[in-house]
C-alpha cells in the first residue's frame, strides 16, 4: 500500500509539468503582441512597453517559464491585473466557497444517488425502479440553469423559503477564520449564522448536485446489478445470510470501484467551478472568479485559476486510486 | 442408514420468460438418507442445478417459480417456507458449495471474514472463538498454514484451495446435508480427486448425508451410494450406482455409459449420443428422449412415459419397462433406428 501510495504520487511529477506548460502557454497563445491584447486596443505604446517589461515578456520563453515556475513552487501565483492584488490572497476565500458549495452538492447526490441506485437494483423492475431511473434520466438531461432559475422562482420568490443569492445575508456578516461559512459559524458558537450557511447552500447545492445525483443512481444501479446477479453473492445468501447483509456488506462494497470514480469525477468538475450555477446563485467561488478574469482579460488570474482547479483535480484522481487500493485487495499496481 | 433427510416429493420449478414458460424441474422426486451420497447426473439443462437452487430457496425469482411439490427437510416440509424460516436452514442445516470456486468468494474479504461471519450468523460466538473455529476447520479440509490463510484474500488461493474453503466454510456448522453443484468440475484431475477424497472422508466422519450434482459418471462411481439420472427436467432412472454403471436400463443412462472411454476396449472413436437435450417444453406429450433414443417406437411420440418401478428399488422412465413390453418383445416390431 505504501510503495503503490509512492509510486502513485511519483506519477504526479510529469502530470504537474504538463499542467505548467500549458498555464504557462496561455499568455503566449494569443495572437499577437499579449500585452496589447491585454491593454486592449487604446493603449499607447509606451503603456504595452510598460506591462511587457513587469510580465517580463521580453525575455526568451525559457527564461520566462523558468521565472514562473520557480514563482509557483514558491506557492506565488502572481499578481491581478485588475486588483493589482496578490492571486494568493483573492484565490482563498473563492476556493474555500466552491469547496463547500461541492462538498454539499456531492453530499446531496452521493446520498440520494447511491441509495436510489441500490433500492432500484434490490427491487429491480419495480415500480420504484422505473420511477428513480425515469427521474435519474430526467436529471442528466435538464440544463443546470433552468433548474436553478427554477429552484430560485419557486422557492426563493414565490414560497420565500430559501435564499435565492449568495453565501450569506448582507445585514449579518459573519468573521472568516476558514472561509467554510459552515465551519466557520460552528467555530464561532453562532447557530444563527450557521443557520443561515445552511440556508444559503441548499438551492444551489441541488442545483448543482442534479446531474452527479443522476449519474450516480444509474452508475450505483448498473454495478449493483451486475455484483448481485455474482457467484459470490449467491455464496453468501446460501450461508444463510439476509438481504441487508448482502446487499450492504457484499454487494455494495463490489459494486463501489465504478461508483467510487464516478464520484471522483463528478466532484473534480464540481470543484473546477460550476460558472453556471455559481453565476445565477451570485456564489463567490472559483468558477465565477474565472469568468470574470476572462471578462476582463486578466492573465495571470486565468493562468492561475486554471492551475489550481487542474491542481485540484489531480488531487481528486490520486484520491480515488488510493481508496480503490484500499477498497479492492486485488489492486497492487 | 434408513431415516430420510431431505426428499422431494414431484417438484415442480418453472421459469417464466418472454417466450414461455419452461418446466425447468417437472416432477422430480428422490431420497436422500442420513449419511447416504447421492448423485444427480445428467447433461447440461438437464435440470440438476435447478433442483439444487430449489432447494435451498435459492432460484433467482423472477423469472424462476416452485410452482409445486413438497421439498421435506427432516419430515418438514419447506417448499413454501418463509425467507426468514430459509435462512435459518441454508448454511446451517443445508449447506452448499458451488461449481467455481474462482469466483464462488468474494473477493473483497478475508477467507476468514468469510467463514466467521457464517458461524456467527447462526450461533451466538465471539468474533475470536469464531475465528478460532474457522482456522481449525481450513486444518480439517488441508489447508497448509491454515492460521496465515484465514487472514488472506481469495485471489491469493489456488483453485483448489478455493474449493477447500468453500468446503470448510460448507461444513463449519456441521449441516444435516451438503449440496455440492459440480465441486470439481472446474479443477483439475489430480485436485478432483483430492477434494472428492476430503467430501468423502467429511461424510464418512461428520455423517454428513451429500447430494453430488455432477454430469461426471467417473465422479459418481467414486463417490455415490445411490445415482438419480435426470434429463430435461425429469428423473429418467434411479438405482444403486454399482447397478446403474454395470447394468443401465434406460437407453439414456445406456448411452451415457457406453460414451465413457474404455480403457479395455479398442475403438477408434468415442460414442456419443446424436443430437441435444431437449429444452424442457410445458405440456409435452410423449417422451422426451425419443428423438435421441435408437429404441424409440410409436408409443414413445404419442404418451408420456412413467417412471416404472423395477426390482432392487430401480426405476426407469421408458416404455420399454411396461409390463410385459421389454425389449425383447419390441426388438422385432417397431424400432426406428
Amino acid at each position: 500500500m505504501l510503495a503503490y501510495t509512492i509510486r502513485r504520487l511519483l506519477m504526479l511529477i510529469p502530470v504537474l509539468i504538463g499542467m505548467t506548460i500549458i498555464t504557462f502557454s496561455i499568455v503566449h497563445l494569443i495572437p499577437g503582441n499579449p500585452a496589447q491584447v491585454i491593454l486592449g486596443e487604446s493603449a499607447t505604446e509606451t503603456q504595452v512597453q510598460d506591462l511587457e517589461e513587469s510580465m517580463g515578456l521580453n525575455e526568451p520563453y525559457i527564461v520566462q517559464f523558468g521565472i514562473y515556475v520557480s514563482d509557483l513552487l514558491q506557492g506565488d501565483l502572481g499578481t491581478s491585473l485588475k486588483t493589482k492584488a496578490s492571486i494568493n490572497k483573492e484565490i482563498l476565500p473563492k476556493l474555500a466557497a466552491t469547496f463547500e458549495l461541492t462538498f454539499f452538492a456531492m453530499l446531496f447526490a452521493i446520498i440520494i444517488g447511491v441509495n436510489a441506485g441500490i433500492i432500484s437494483a434490490w427491487r429491480h423492475n419495480s415500480w420504484f425502479d422505473f420511477f428513480a431511473m425515469l427521474f435519474a434520466l430526467v436529471g442528466v438531461s435538464m440544463p443546470v440553469f433552468w433548474l436553478a432559475l427554477m429552484e430560485q422562482w419557486i422557492f426563493a420568490q414565490e414560497l420565500g423559503w430559501l435564499p435565492a443569492h449568495g453565501r450569506q445575508d448582507s445585514r449579518s456578516q459573519i468573521d472568516p477564520i476558514t472561509h467554510f461559512y459552515v465551519l466557520d459559524s460552528i467555530l464561532h458558537m453562532d447557530m444563527k449564522q450557521l443557520f443561515i450557511s445552511l440556508k444559503h447552500l441548499v438551492l444551489p447545492s441541488i442545483a448543482l448536485g442534479t446531474i452527479p445525483m443522476a449519474i450516480i443512481a444509474r452508475m450505483t444501479r448498473s454495478s449493483m446489478l451486475e455484483v448481485m446477479s455474482s457467484d459470490y453473492i449467491r455464496t453468501i445468501r446460501a450461508k444463510g445470510s439476509g438481504q441487508f447483509l448482502v446487499i450492504y456488506k457484499h454487494a455494495l462494497k463490489n459494486a463501489t470501484i465504478p461508483v467510487l470514480t464516478i464520484i471522483g469525477l463528478q466532484t473534480g468538475v464540481l470543484l473546477g467551478g460550476a460558472i453556471l450555477t455559481e453565476t445565477i446563485f451570485s456564489w463567490p467561488g472559483i468558477g465565477r472568479y474565472i469568468y470574470d478574469a476572462i471578462s476582463y482579460r486578466d492573465y495571470p488570474v486565468i493562468q492561475s485559476g486554471i492551475l489550481v482547479v487542474a491542481l485540484i483535480f489531480v488531487m481528486i484522481n490520486l484520491i480515488v486510486d488510493l481508496l480503490y487500493a484500499f477498497i479492492d485487495p486485488r489492486i497492487k499496481y | 442408514m434408513d431415516e430420510v433427510v431431505l426428499e422431494l416429493k414431484d417438484l415442480h420449478t418453472h421459469f417464466f420468460t418472454d417466450s414461455g414458460e419452461i418446466p425447468a424441474v417437472d416432477g422430480v422426486s428422490l431420497k436422500l438418507h442420513k449419511g447416504e451420497v447421492v448423485g444427480i447426473v445428467g447433461e447440461s439443462g438437464s435440470g440438476k442445478s435447478v433442483t439444487s437452487l430449489s432447494i435451498m430457496h435459492l432460484i433467482p425469482k423472477p423469472p424462476g417459480k416452485l410452482v409445486s411439490g413438497e421439498i421435506l427437510f427432516k419430515s418438514e416440509d419447506i417448499s413454501s417456507a418463509s425467507e426468514k424460516k430459509m435462512r435459518k436452514v441454508r448454511g446451517n442445516e443445508i449447506a452448499m458449495i458451488f461449481q467455481e470456486p474462482m469466483t464462488s468468494l468474494d473477493p473483497l474479504f478475508t477467507i476468514g471474514n468469510q467463514i466467521i461471519e457464517g458461524i456467527r450468523l447462526h450461533e451466538k460466538v465471539s468474533k475470536k472463538e469464531a475465528k478460532a473455529r474457522a482456522i481449525k476447520m481450513l486444518e480439517l479440509v488441508g489447508i497448509p498454514r491454515a492460521d496465515e490463510v484465514v487472514d488472506e484474500f481469495p485471489h491469493q488461493l489456488s483453485g483448489g484451495m478455493r474449493q477447500r474453503v468453500m468446503i470448510a466454510m460448507a461444513m463449519a456448522l456441521n449441516p444435516e446435508v451438503l449440496i455440492a453443484d459440480e465441486p470439481t468440475t472446474a479443477l483439475d484431475v489430480t485436485i478432483q480427486a483430492q477434494i472428492l477424497d476430503l467430501m468423502r472422508s467429511l461424510n464418512k466422519e461428520k455423517e454428513t448425508s451429500i447430494l453430488l450434482i455432477t454430469h461426471d459418471l467417473g465422479v459418481v462411481s467414486e463417490m455415490c451410494d445411490r445415482v438419480v439420472v435426470m434429463y430435461s427436467g425429469q428423473v429418467v432412472e434411479e438405482g444403486t450406482v454399482r447397478e446403474i454403471i454395470k447394468d443401465p436400463q434406460h437407453p439414456y443412462t445406456k448411452g451415457l455409459i457406453r460414451s465413457l472411454p474404455n480403457l479395455h476396449k479398442k475403438e477408434q472413436s468415442l460414442y456419443s449420443i446424436p443430437g441435444t437435450v431437449m429444452r424442457p417444453k410445458k405440456d409435452f406429450v410423449g417422451c422426451r428422449f425419443a428423438s435421441r433414443c435408437e429404441f424409440a417406437f410409436d408409443r414413445c411420440f404419442q404418451e408420456s412415459p412413467e417412471l416404472y418401478s423395477l426390482d432392487n428399488d430401480r426405476q426407469s422412465r421408458c416404455f420399454l419397462h411396461d409390463e410385459g413390453k421389454g425389449v425383447e418383445e419390441f426388438a422385432d416390431t417397431n424400432i426406428r433406428s
